[in-house]
C-alpha cells in the first residue's frame, strides 16, 4: 500500500525502529529562541555534554525583545535576563546566534524559511508549538518541549511514537477577500480545537495548491489550534520556486538532487489516511473569532452565539465564561463589536505578503478615531523589504505604529500589550483568556480584516469599507 | 527524573475543561531561567479569587490533581509541568490530556492518568464530598483506587518502565549512539546546515 507524505518523510528519518519502543528520529533543524532553552543548556551543562550538531542548530530572540527603541538596554529585568542567557549559552556552546539588532533576527519561524533553512523532507523541531508552520514546506516539523530540546541538542534525535494522519481537502476557488487566516479558522472551528490531536494533518485540495508559500505558512502554523501537533503541505513548483536562491538552500548539482528528492514527497494515491474532511473553498467567507478559544469562530457576518444553542453541556459552559470574559451578548453581531487595538504581526500573520495586504487596504485611509494599531514585521529582514516598499510609510501616514520586529503583542512577553478589557482584532494565532495583556480580549482575524477594523473602528471586512466614504484622494 | 511506582494522596478536583497552559503557566512566567520556583505561577489568574479550589485551606498539600477533560492544551511550555510539581502535585488524572503536555508530563516524571469522564465525575463527587479522601494511584498495577472506585488505566509500556525506573530519555538514547553516527554518515549533501553561508 502506497504511504502518506508524513509517513514518507517520517520513515526517511527514523535512526532506530525497535518493537515497542517509539521510533528514534533523526532531527534536519533544530531552531531555539530565548523562552525555552536555558533549562536546557542548564540540563546540558549539568551533565557535561555539548550539542551534537552546531551545524544543523540555529538561534534567534523574539519573544521578549522589545519593539521600540531596541538599541537601548531592555527594561524589563527579566526580560533581559533571559535574552542574556541566551546570549551566553550561544557564546558558550558555538551555537549560531541573531540576536536583537541583527538583519536575520525575528520571529523564529519566520527567520527558518527566510533563510532557506526549511526545507521539503526535513525534520524540524523548536520548543515553541508554532513550529507546525515549517510543514508548509513539506517539512514534519512540530513543537517539542524543553527536556527534548535538551535531547535534540545532545543526541540531534528524538524518541516519538507516529501519530495518524488526517487528510483536510480543500477543493474549489477561495471567494474575493476571503485568505488562508479565514480558511484556518474555519478549519478549526469545524474540527474543534481538539479535533487533530493524535494526528499529522495533512492539506490538499485545489485550493491549498493554488495558495502561496505564506499562505500555507499561516494554514500550517495554526494546525497547533486543532489539537494536531503537525501540519503539512505537499510540496511543488511554488515551493521550488521559493526556496530557489535563499541563502541556505542546496545549489548545483545538489539542488538538482534535492528536487529530484522533493518531487517525490507527495502521498500516493492508494494510500490511506486515518481520517478524512473535505472542505469547499467556495462556501467560505472572512472568519473572526468571538471566544477564547481559536475554535469558537464564525463567519463576520454572523452574530455571537447563544450558549443555550450548544446542546454539548462542556462547550455551552465554555461559550458562557468566553462571552463573559469578552463582555460580550448573545445574538450581537459581530460587525458591531468596537476594538481599542489592532495588531498586525506574529509568526501566523507577520510575512511580507500579509503586509502587503494590510498596506493595500490602508493606503490613503486612517486609523479610527481612539483606535491604535500596531505593525510589526516577523522579522528584522520582512521590515527591511516592506521598508523598501514603502509599507511603513503607508502604515505611518495611515496613523499606524510601525514597530520593530519580534513576537509583540502575540503574547505580550515585552511590553506590547493590552490593559484589562481592552479589545483586540488580532492577526495572531491565540485568542486565549490573558493572551495578549492581563484581562485583554482577542479577537482573531486575518490581516485584511483586521486593516478594514482598524480604519472602521469595528469588526469588518474590506468590502466594508466604501471608498467615497474612506479614503482621502492621493493628493488632498 | 524520580521513579514513579505508587502515589497516595489528597486531591484537588478542578471541575474546567479546556485548561490550557496559559492558565496553568501564564507567559510572563516563563521569563525565568531555572527549573523551579514556578509553584507561586500555577494558575496564577484564578488563584486570585478566593473561592478558586486550590485556596481552600483543606486542599493544602493535596498532590492529586483530578481536571476535566483536554487538560493542557494550548502552547508547549514544559514550564506547565514544573509549575504543577513544584507545587507539590505528583499525578494529574482527567478524561483527555494535549499532546504535547501529556509528553512532557511523562518526561519529567508526572504521571497523566487518563481515565473515562464518569470515572473523573466519580473521583470529583467523592473528593469534593470528603476533601480528606485519598487517592492511590499505581502505576505497577496501572490502577486508580480511592473509596468505592477502583479503575484501572493504560500507558504505553515504555513510558511505564521509564516512569517506574526514574530513566531520562537523554541517557536511553545515547545507549544506541552507534545508530546515530551510521545515519549521520549517509544523510544527503543537499540537506540544509545552519552554519554553512
Ligand atoms: S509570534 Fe506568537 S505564536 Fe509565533 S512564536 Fe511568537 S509568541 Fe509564539
Amino acid at each position: 500500500m502506497g504511504r502518506t507524505l508524513a509517513e514518507k518523510v517520517w520513515d526517511d528519518h527514523v535512526v532506530r525502529r525497535a518493537e515497542g519502543e517509539p521510533d528514534l528520529l533523526f532531527i534536519d533543524l533544530h531552531l531555539l529562541h530565548e523562552v525555552t532553552s536555558p533549562q536546557a543548556f542548564d540540563g546540558l551543562r549539568k551533565s557535561g555534554r555539548k550539542v551534537r550538531r552546531l551545524d544543523l542548530t540555529i538561534a534567534t530572540e523574539d519573544h521578549n525583545t522589545p519593539t521600540l527603541d531596541i538599541d537601548k538596554p531592555i527594561a524589563d529585568p527579566v526580560s533581559r535576563v533571559q535574552l542574556e542567557t541566551l546570549r551566553k549559552n550561544a557564546a558558550e556552546f558555538g551555537v549560531r546566534l541573531h540576536p536583537l539588532g541583527d538583519v536575520e533576527q525575528g520571529v523564529v519561524h519566520v527567520v527558518g524559511p527566510q533563510l532557506g533553512l526549511t526545507q521539503p523532507g526535513t525534520t524540524v523541531v523548536c520548543g515553541d508549538s508554532h513550529t507546525s508552520t515549517h510543514g508548509a514546506f513539506g517539512a514534519l516539523a512540530f513543537g517539542i518541549g524543553t527536556s527534548q530540546v535538551e535531547h535534540v541538542l545532545a543526541t540531534q534525535t528524538l524518541p516519538m511514537t507516529r501519530p495518524k494522519t488526517m487528510a483536510i481537502t480543500v477543493d474549489g476557488e477561495l471567494p474575493e477577500g476571503v485568505t488562508a487566516k479565514d480558511l484556518i479558522l474555519a478549519i478549526i472551528a469545524r474540527i474543534g480545537t481538539g479535533g487533530g490531536q493524535g494526528y499529522i494533518l495533512e492539506y490538499r485540495g485545489s485550493a491549498i495548491e493554488k495558495l502561496s508559500m505564506e499562505a500555507r505558512m499561516t494554514i500550517c502554523n495554526m494546525s497547533i489550534e486543532a489539537g494536531a501537533r503537525a501540519g503539512m503541505i505537499a510540496p511543488d513548483e511554488t515551493t521550488f520556486a521559493y526556496l530557489k536562491g535563499r541563502p541556505h538552500a542546496p545549489e548545483g548539482a545538489d539542488w538538482d538532487a534535492a528536487v529530484e528528492y522533493w518531487k517525490t514527497l507527495r502521498t500516493d494515491d492508494d494510500a490511506e489516511f486515518d481520517a478524512e474532511v473535505v472542505i469547499d473553498a467556495a462556501e467560505l467567507s472572512p472568519f473572526v473569532t468571538w471566544g477564547t478559544n481559536p475554535g469558537q469562530g464564525l463567519p463576520l457576518s454572523a452574530s455571537v452565539p447563544d450558549p443555550a444553542s450548544y446542546e454539548d453541556a462542556s462547550e455551552r459552559l465554555a461559550a458562557e465564561k468566553a462571552l463573559e470574559y469578552m463582555g460580550l451578548e448573545a445574538g450581537q453581531p459581530l460587525r458591531s463589536i468596537k476594538v481599542d487595538t489592532v495588531f498586525v504581526g506574529s509568526c501566523t500573520n507577520g510575512r511580507i505578503e500579509d503586509l502587503r495586504a494590510a498596506a493595500e487596504i490602508m493606503k490613503d485611509r486612517k486609523v479610527a478615531d481612539g483606535v491604535r494599531m500596531l505593525v510589526v514585521p516577523g522579522s528584522a529582514r520582512v521590515g527591511l523589504q516592506a521598508v523598501d516598499e514603502g509599507l511603513d510609510l503607508v502604515f505611518k501616514e495611515a496613523g499606524a505604529e510601525w514597530r520593530h520586529a519580534g513576537c509583540s503583542m502575540c503574547l505580550g512577553m515585552n511590553p506590547d500589550q493590552l490593559a484589562p478589557g481592552e479589545r483586540s482584532a488580532s492577526t495572531s494565532n491565540r485568542n486565549f483568556e490573558g493572551r495578549q495583556g492581563k484581562g485583554g480580549r482577542t479577537h482573531l482575524v486575518s490581516p485584511q480584516v483586521a486593516a478594514a477594523t482598524a480604519v472602521l473602528g469595528h469588526l469588518a471586512s474590506p468590502a466594508d469599507l466604501s471608498d467615497a466614504e474612506t479614503r482621502t484622494p492621493a493628493g488632498v | 527524573m524520580e521513579a514513579f511506582t505508587t502515589h497516595t494522596g489528597r486531591a484537588v478536583p478542578l471541575r474546567r475543561s479546556n485548561v490550557d497552559t496559559d492558565q496553568i503557566i501564564p507567559a510572563h512566567w516563563l521569563k525565568k531561567v531555572t527549573r523551579d520556583g514556578f509553584e507561586d505561577g500555577l494558575f496564577e489568574a484564578w488563584r486570585k479569587d478566593e473561592t478558586f479550589i486550590l485556596n481552600q485551606p483543606e486542599r493544602k498539600g493535596a498532590t492529586v490533581l483530578v481536571a476535566g477533560p483536554d487538560f493542557g492544551t494550548g502552547s508547549s511550555r514544559e514550564h506547565a509541568v514544573w509549575a504543577l510539581q513544584n507545587y507539590g502535585f505528583k499525578t494529574v488524572i482527567s478524561s483527555r490530556f494535549a499532546d504535547i503536555f501529556r509528553g512532557n508530563s511523562l518526561k519529567n516524571g508526572l504521571l497523566t492518568v487518563v481515565l473515562e469522564q464518569k470515572i473523573v465525575d466519580a473521583l470529583w463527587e467523592l473528593t469534593e464530598k470528603d476533601p480528606q479522601a485519598e487517592i492511590t494511584v499505581d502505576l505497577v498495577e496501572r490502577e486508580v483506587r480511592a473509596e468505592g472506585i477502583t479503575a484501572s488505566f493504560e500507558l504505553d509500556e515504555n513510558s511505564r518502565w521509564r516512569l517506574l525506573n526514574g530513566l531520562d530519555d537523554i541517557s536511553i538514547t545515547l545507549r544506541n549512539e552507534a545508530d546515530i553516527a551510521a545515519y549521520e554518515a549517509k544523510r544527503p549533501s543537499f540537506k540544509p546546515q545552519t552554519l554553512k553561508v
